[in-house]
């Protein structure tokens, strides 16, 4: 039970995929102008992360089975592509509030490092199938506090005067460079809970 | 294509006036993770390159074969089947680049560069100009990584490639995740000004005009994250 914690709270806090590992940093600038639409996008990351996490998790014992390691990235990214497709279809005829609510960013999603990254970190950790699911929930949870934060930032620093030479895309990368910041100030924090 | 640029225009048009990383704002991903010391820097520089090349030159080959409706998928299968082959390359020839790059090798699938480039160029131009813009884009790439990932090193590690240079203690925070945010930008605010003083303009998040998902975008556009940036790039 222990260690279903340390790997959420690791996910979530110290090493936050987007913060300290930078992956997503597409839509964590893009799209985090706006709460609403931050929310919307990582409800549609969690969502998507476990359900690839839980498809190629398998997968993989697969195909180390048969000896087609090799094949890793390339059955990944198609699974994920395809699955995304799939979701979208299946929302949209059975679930139609929530395809109203999370269809729009599915297809953005596709091409989100954070989602195969997640799935080939969980392999590469060596994980086992319930610590992979619990370390994907715990990567879209990150994501999520990391979007949400950083559009509260956002909204912040649209009402400041900022030095001309910084205004635009550098002070927003300087506002994410303190954001990160903060969640340093996670380090440690999850092994000495569990010690 | 009758008024089609020379060859030499798609080359340097990739490393400074449309540089994908400090001008159309394109993997951002590989640029903050990869630069924290100039060597994996320069590593996932070439790696991109050599996948940008030659996935262009295949897609760009294969535009006429390719149906318009599946071409995203289509053109996936095609980077991930290059990115494989320099994995396999990268781990049989440089295992200490691979131990460097980890994850972020097999995550040159998702590079926005390089489907951005697919989508944007390859799928619409000649063999010998997607395979020209794709070096002279996949140069522009590795040259803003070294950039960034020079500052990062000397400063955080007191080095550049390994050789120490900084007669004062290093301050270890540049080779963390906040100073590869803060340092990449200031480059982009530099870059900015060298763009201002060419009469250029400003580099901004042009997703919806850089990305290949940008037919998504659009339908997002109705009081969400595009119209902002939309309106971003009219105010500045």
């Amino acid at each position: 039970m222990k260690i279903f914690f340390s790997i959420l709270l690791t996910a979530i806090l110290t090493n936050n995929y987007i913060l300290s590992k930078f992956l997503g940093i597409c839509p964590f600038l893009g799209v985090s102008k706006k709460l609403n639409t931050a929310v919307g996008m990582s409800a549609a990351v969690i969502f998507v992360m476990m359900l690839a996490s839980a498809v190629t998790y398998p997968l993989n014992t697969f195909l180390e089975n048969h000896d087609l390691g090799y094949l890793q990235t390339i059955v990944f990214i198609l699974v994920i592509a395809a699955l995304v497709q799939l979701v979208e279809i299946v929302l949209k005829k059975y679930i139609p509030a929530l395809y109203a609510s999370l269809g729009i960013y599915l297809p953005l999603i596709t091409t989100n490092c954070a989602v195969l990254g997640v799935t080939i970190l969980n392999i590469d950790s060596g994980y086992s199938f319930a610590h992979a699911m619990i370390n994907s929930l715990g990567a879209g949870l990150g994501f999520m506090v990391a979007m949400v934060m950083f559009a509260g930032v956002r909204s912040r620093l649209e009402s400041c005067q900022v030095p001309k030479f910084l205004q635009g895309l550098p002070i927003t990368l300087i506002a994410a460079s303190l954001t990160s910041l903060s969640f340093l100030g996670f380090t440690g924090l999850v092994e000495n809970m569990f010690a | 294509m009758a008024k089609q640029k020379t060859l030499r225009e798609e080359f340097t048009k990739g490393i400074i006036k449309e540089n994908p990383v400090l001008r159309l704002v394109l993997g951002t991903c590989p640029t903050l993770a990869t630069t924290t010391s100039m060597e994996s820097a320069i590593g996932m520089g070439i790696s991109a390159a050599i996948v940008l090349v030659c996935s262009n030159i295949v897609i760009s080959a294969l535009r006429k074969v390719i149906p318009q409706k599946v071409r995203i998928p289509c053109y996936i299968v095609v980077i991930a089947a290059f990115v494989t082959i320099v994995q396999m390359l990268v781990k049989a020839f440089v295992p200490s680049l691979d131990e460097q790059l980890g994850v972020y090798l097999p995550l040159i699938v998702v590079n926005c560069i390089i489907l951005g480039r697919a989508e944007a160029f390859a799928g619409k131009n000649s063999v010998v100009a997607s395979a020209v813009d794709g070096l002279g884009m996949g140069i522009g790439f590795t040259v803003a990584l070294i950039v960034i990932s020079a500052v990062r090193e000397l400063f955080g590690a007191g080095s550049l490639l390994g050789h120490a240079l900084l007669p004062f203690p290093a301050m270890t925070i540049f080779v963390l995740a906040p100073g590869g945010f803060f340092v990449f930008g200031l480059v982009m605010a530099c870059a900015n000004k060298l763009a201002e003083m060419g009469g250029g303009k400003k580099a901004e998040l042009g997703g919806c005009k850089a990305c290949p998902m940008a037919d998504t975008c659009q339908k997002l556009a109705k009081g969400d994250a595009c119209e902002k940036e939309g309106k971003e790039t009219v105010e500045s």
